[in-house]
């Protein structure tokens, strides 16, 4: 006790100024970890185009944002598919022409990734939920978009594939990479499906 | 058990993820202290209010039963708006 009250006596005056920096220095410290600091955040690359797992990307994607997480979906490759609406063949080379007729148009065509048999396995999978109450897949990306899931389709699968911004469902983003990686470096969770 | 409760969510017959995607729908209305209960017969429902509480900030998992109604197992979870 009496140790430690010398201790302070003797210590010399505080220097403001020497504190002052010291106290900004900390703040653009925390300021920089506050950047990095993920949010509550999932970001989610869906390459594929297969009914089953586009369904459990769609399931996971409301219940984050169910959950009052922030959600980014990125639709890549035969991932596209699933977000297509209609079908075009202006201004297509003879190879994106042919892909855009062997692709399905939305979710209503994609084949489930198992035991599909030319569509008759996601019909059935599609009866087998419906008699358990599961929602559908449209409903469940419906779902996704009314609870403020961001959904962006890639630019350079587009273009590689032929795919125009009006083949695909209205309100969507387009972005790149970079756009990917902006939500990804910020989320706590990322998946590839 | 007797647990009070200010508004009901009934999600029986809903599989996952729509009774919590409907819990949030009516957790979002509430105010703070009022008290949600859920109604669910899908038996995932009692690990997913437990992480669902754990991640939405605001809510706080009060206590979970489970109740025969109609033959059926549910499982009740109750959740208050801090």
């Amino acid at each position: 006790m009496t140790n430690g009250q010398s201790a302070v006596i003797e210590r010399a005056a505080p220097d403001l100024n020497a504190l002052q920096e010291q106290i900004q220095q900390l703040q653009a410290q925390v300021d920089a970890l506050r950047a990095q600091s993920p949010e509550n955040r999932l970001s989610m690359v869906v390459f594929s185009g297969d009914l089953d797992r586009v369904l459990a990307a769609f399931v996971i994607a409301s219940g984050a944002a169910a959950s009052g997480m922030e959600v980014s979906m990125f639709f890549t490759f035969w991932g596209l598919t699933a977000l297509r609406q209609k079908r075009e063949t202006r201004g297509k080379t003879l190879f994106q022409k042919l892909m855009g007729w062997m692709t399905p148009v939305g979710t209503r065509g994609l084949g489930v990734s198992k035991m599909n048999f030319g569509g008759i396995g996601a019909k059935m999978l599609r009866t087998m939920m419906r008699q358990q109450g599961v929602p559908q897949i449209e409903e469940m990306a419906q779902m996704a978009r009314d609870l403020g899931v961001r959904i962006v389709a890639c630019q350079m699968s587009m273009d590689v594939m032929g795919i125009h911004k009006d083949e695909l469902v209205d309100g969507i983003e387009v972005g790149g990479v970079a756009t990917f990686l902006g939500d990804a470096t910020k989320s706590k969770a990322t998946l590839f499906i | 058990m007797e647990i009070k409760y200010d508004i009901e969510v009934d999600a029986r017959g809903l599989q996952c993820p729509m009774p919590i995607v409907n819990a949030r729908k009516t957790f979002q209305t509430l105010q703070s202290g009022q008290t949600l209960r859920v109604l669910a017969t899908d038996p995932g429902s009692v690990n997913d209010f437990k992480g669902w509480a754990n991640m939405v900030a605001d809510a706080e998992l009060v206590a979970q039963e489970t109740a025969e109604i109609d033959g059926k197992t549910v499982y009740i979870h109750y959740v208050r708006k801090k």
